[in-house]
């Protein structure tokens, strides 16, 4: 059924095309001069190097966590606590940075790991009130993203906070702690590199290990699962906790390579465009790469535009409300797989009865 | 008399790209009963469904009493005096007949429901038409015949002049059936012209006046039913030669799988639905339970499998105690099992076939271990399955959401024949498929047997249940009450007696079915 494929890029395609001319459209009501401001918002992250980079290292954590949000979602688990397990894996490897012994390389490997583990703990939460008493994960998860924030910011500000900062930022990580630069001149971090890496790992863990067949399995058919012998409930237990311990991961990285600090006082919002970033690849992980890049792009292009015109970048929030909309509207543009449908089916039909 | 029903070249295509209907035409004269025969998947029930509003043709045109009309809803034609009686009842269990009856137009009295005029209504009804019913009784507790006859009237108080009946006979004994032919006969004296769809043609050729054969979605004409014999129907609709017999050797029983000892099982609100059940079953042979659905055969299933706990009493499989294992625990232990609804247990729709094929295995050599799945090993099984089972498919990747029913059946079969089990559950084994896939999965449920799987055949298909069983009992309201240690010379009828609980076998025969 390759055939429909192409429609589920059309789609895509239309839904950008129309929330970009929406955004247009905003920047014409409220803006005097709305064609400058829209050349910063569309060519603002490709016009130079410098913001090329920036692009980049704003695509890392959305690539994270959008696979995160691919895994629960295949599993048809609505856990929207990404953000929450991102700040804690921050939190986490804020902790692991400043008291885990300094040892080259080594120290980054644990600083991730411990992320990891606290991210996908996290996520555990819910996914054990879930699989314990069904309770719903989608408001669970939601909720916890508020404690997580709380939480977190205890730990930072009453911990582990750098005193001589003239702002509420944590201690400095050790260099031992710092992701390797790939550009001498340009900010680029290595975690672009791990982000790749793990669009792979992710892949195959979804598409080529036992758990992962369980976990789409259960994402198609939740009965066909357990008539099948899947044991669901721990299905439910680790597609959570595997999914939290990427988005945990994100907040290590992005630590690491970009601050080498912690220094969020509001949460970052990376959990939730990880949310948009897996709608738009339809939860295939292989998918996430380029839609995390458009994610990215529209937020850099935004940034860009507010940096060089004084318009707020929140007009980005409305594109992908639109974007979001338009996505998950499944009979958004139906006619025209429709109307393909019916001709391929007569035509084989025509072909059969001669 | 006129026409009452004229369907011109209706062209019906689902979103999933299924061709139910290829340019059907159809016509109903006014006060005939008129048979739709074909098998599952011809398509009968999509023109249904289009004539009632449920669907919108792709193309065509339908008149209704020689008028062009177009039916947007249900709701349009019953406006046109269409009524409509589902496979599937469309009634609220804890309501009262004459409350199920007059759902939306009920009779006011002030602000509330008039409900003396209600069961006025219904009772007058009910007369006008020769179809008693109990108005004030709650549906629940009313036989299926009885259900289905609430249906009948709840379209004709609707004003029905044309009345869809959707294999009405599925859920009934031989003896409901009688009634309900009786009545319908009647009803054609008032004036109602009657679409009866089935694929039993013993019932079609009692029943109506005129048939019409469709296959593959086409029509394959329109008859006389005097002047068409049941071969020449069957024929017509299968297009070829029915193998209807099939051949069965005699079992050669081996040692006991399955022991099943006063099983109970109180359902969450508070109803028996299963009492002392015993049986007990070896290897070779199959035994099968026959009784109308609903007389606790689906727990029993489930309760079985694993899926459903809180049972007491005890199963014994292979002289292990497995009352209270999960479908994890019982799988793990050689059972394999069709379920009784293919779409909602049996597969994940939008999953390939080969994802499908391998649900219960893709953990064990060599399609997996511990950690890593072998989609390559899955692909090339599955590819030689669908050869063996004979699935009409592109290939392995083709998502099952894209098969007809019949091939999705034998996707399910495919799976819980080769992975060699010991015991087998089939539940409805061929319900809702075509006559070449229903022979083709009975001819290899004896095949099973012969080499050695127990298999209990759990089925509402009384021919279904003569055909292929070496042993049969009887459920009736949770409770075995028949028991059949040899499967020679009994009828349909026989069997029919002990369903509707009218016959009974003493309880030390009863206790036999433990023994043999």
């Amino acid at each position: 059924m390759k055939r429909f494929a192409a429609y589920e890029w059309i789609r895509t395609a239309v839904t950008i095309a129309i929330a970009l001319a929406l955004g247009y459209l905003v920047l014409v009501f409220t803006v005097d001069d709305p064609n400058e401001a829209f050349k910063w918002f569309l060519w603002g992250p490709i016009s130079r190097v410098r913001r090329m980079v920036e692009l980049i290292n704003y695509t890392v954590p959305l690539i994270f966590t959008g696979l995160a949000v691919s895994i629960v979602f295949q599993a048809e688990i609505f856990n929207i606590g990404a953000e929450g397990q991102l700040f804690m894996g921050a939190v986490g490897a804020t902790f692991a940075a400043l008291y885990f012994p300094q040892i080259p390389v080594l120290h980054v490997v644990l600083v991730a790991a411990f992320a990891m583990l606290v991210g996908g703990a996290w996520a555990g939460i819910p996914a054990y009130m879930k699989a314990k008493w069904n309770a719903s994960e989608l408001v669970s998860s939601l909720m916890m993203n508020y404690v997580a924030f709380f939480l977190g910011l205890y730990f930072v500000n009453y911990h582990m906070r750098d005193l001589k900062a003239g702002y509420l930022v944590s201690y400095k990580f050790p260099e031992t702690a710092w992701l390797p630069r790939l550009l001498r001149r340009y900010n680029l971090h290595a975690g672009i590199l791990i982000a790749v890496a793990f669009v792979f790992v992710v892949w195959f863990f979804l598409y080529r290990t036992r758990y992962g067949y369980e976990i789409r399995m259960m994402g198609f058919n939740k009965n066909f699962a357990r008539f099948s012998g899947i044991k669901v409930r721990n299905v439910v237990l680790y597609a959570q906790i595997v999914s939290g311990m990427v988005a945990g991961l994100a907040g290590a990285v992005e630590l690491m390579g970009l601050y080498k600090r912690f220094v969020w006082q509001v949460s970052p919002g990376y959990g939730f465009d990880g949310i948009i970033v897996s709608l738009l690849a339809r939860n295939n992980p292989l998918l996430v790469l380029p839609a995390a890049f458009l994610v990215g792009y529209l937020r850099t292009g935004a940034y860009i535009m507010s940096r060089m015109t004084g318009i707020a970048p929140e007009i980005v929030t409305t594109l992908q409300a639109v974007i979001i909309l338009l996505i998950t509207a499944e009979a958004f543009l139906e006619f025209l797989k429709r109307r393909k449908i019916i001709k391929e089916a007569m035509k084989t039909e025509g072909g059969e009865n001669p | 008399m006129a026409l009452a029903v004229e369907m011109q070249n209706i062209v019906k295509v689902y979103p999933n790209g299924v061709v139910a209907n290829k340019g059907v035409d159809f016509r109903v004269e006014g006060g005939e009963i008129h048979a739709l025969v074909g098998e599952n998947g011809a398509g009968k029930t999509t023109l249904m469904k289009i004539l009632f509003g449920m669907e919108q043709p792709t193309a065509g045109r339908i008149r209704i009493f020689e008028k062009d009309v177009r039916i947007h809803s249900p709701h349009d034609a019953i406006a046109l005096g269409i009524g409509m009686v589902h496979q599937h009842f469309m009634l609220v269990p804890s309501l009262t007949v004459a409350e199920n009856v007059i759902l939306g137009i009920e009779p006011r009295r002030g602000l509330g429901i008039d409900r003396e005029a209600a069961v006025r209504m219904v009772e007058e009804t009910s007369k006008k038409f020769g179809l008693p019913v109990p108005a004030n009784e709650k549906v629940m507790d009313l036989p299926v015949g009885i259900k289905q006859r609430v249906e009948i009237i709840k379209a004709l108080i609707r004003g029905a002049k044309i009345l869809i009946l959707d294999e009405p006979t599925a859920v009934l004994t031989p003896q409901e059936t009688e009634e309900l032919f009786e009545a319908l006969k009647n009803l054609t004296k008032k004036g109602v012209t009657i679409i009866f769809i089935s694929h039993k043609l013993k019932e079609v050729k009692a029943i109506s006046q005129r048939l019409t054969i469709l296959r593959d979605g086409k029509s394959m004409g329109t008859f006389v039913t005097d002047e068409i014999s049941e071969e020449e129907i069957s024929k017509r609709m299968v297009g070829r030669e029915v193998e209807l017999v099939i051949e069965r050797s005699q079992a050669k029983p081996g040692k006991v799988v399955l022991q099943v000892e006063n099983l109970g099982y109180v359902r969450d609100d508070g109803v028996r639905v299963l009492n002392d059940v015993s049986f007990s079953l070896r290897s070779g042979e199959i035994l099968g339970v026959a009784g109308v659905e609903g007389n606790g055969q689906r727990e029993l299933v489930e309760i079985l499998t694993g899926l459903r706990d809180g049972a007491t009493g005890s199963v014994k499989l292979n002289g292990e105690e497995i009352l209270g294992l999960d479908a994890y625990g019982i799988r793990r232990r050689s059972v394999s099992h069709i379920p009784e609804d293919r779409v909602e247990f049996g597969v994940a729709l939008k999953a390939s076939i080969w994802e499908n094929l391998v649900s219960d295995r893709y953990w064990r050599q060599p399609f997996g271990n511990a950690v890593r799945i072998f989609p390559k090993t899955m692909r090339n099984f599955t590819k030689r399955a669908i050869e063996e089972f004979g699935i009409k498919a592109d290939g392995p990747d083709t998502p099952v959401m894209m098969l007809s029913g019949g091939n999705m059946q034998k996707v399910v079969v495919a799976r819980e024949f080769s992975s060699q089990a010991k015991l087998l559950i089939a539940d409805q084994p061929t319900r809702g498929i075509d006559v070449g896939s229903t022979e083709f999965v009975r001819k290899k449920l004896i095949e099973a047997r012969d080499e050695g799987l127990a298999i209990l055949l759990v089925s509402a298909d009384l021919q279904e249940i003569l055909q292929l069983s070496d042993r049969i009992v009887v459920m009736y309201k949770g409770e075995i009450v028949g028991y059949f240690p040899q499967n020679v010379g009994l009828t349909e009828e026989e069997l029919g007696y002990y369903m509707l609980g009218v016959k009974r076998h003493e309880p030390s025969r009863l206790k036999e079915s433990m023994l043999s």
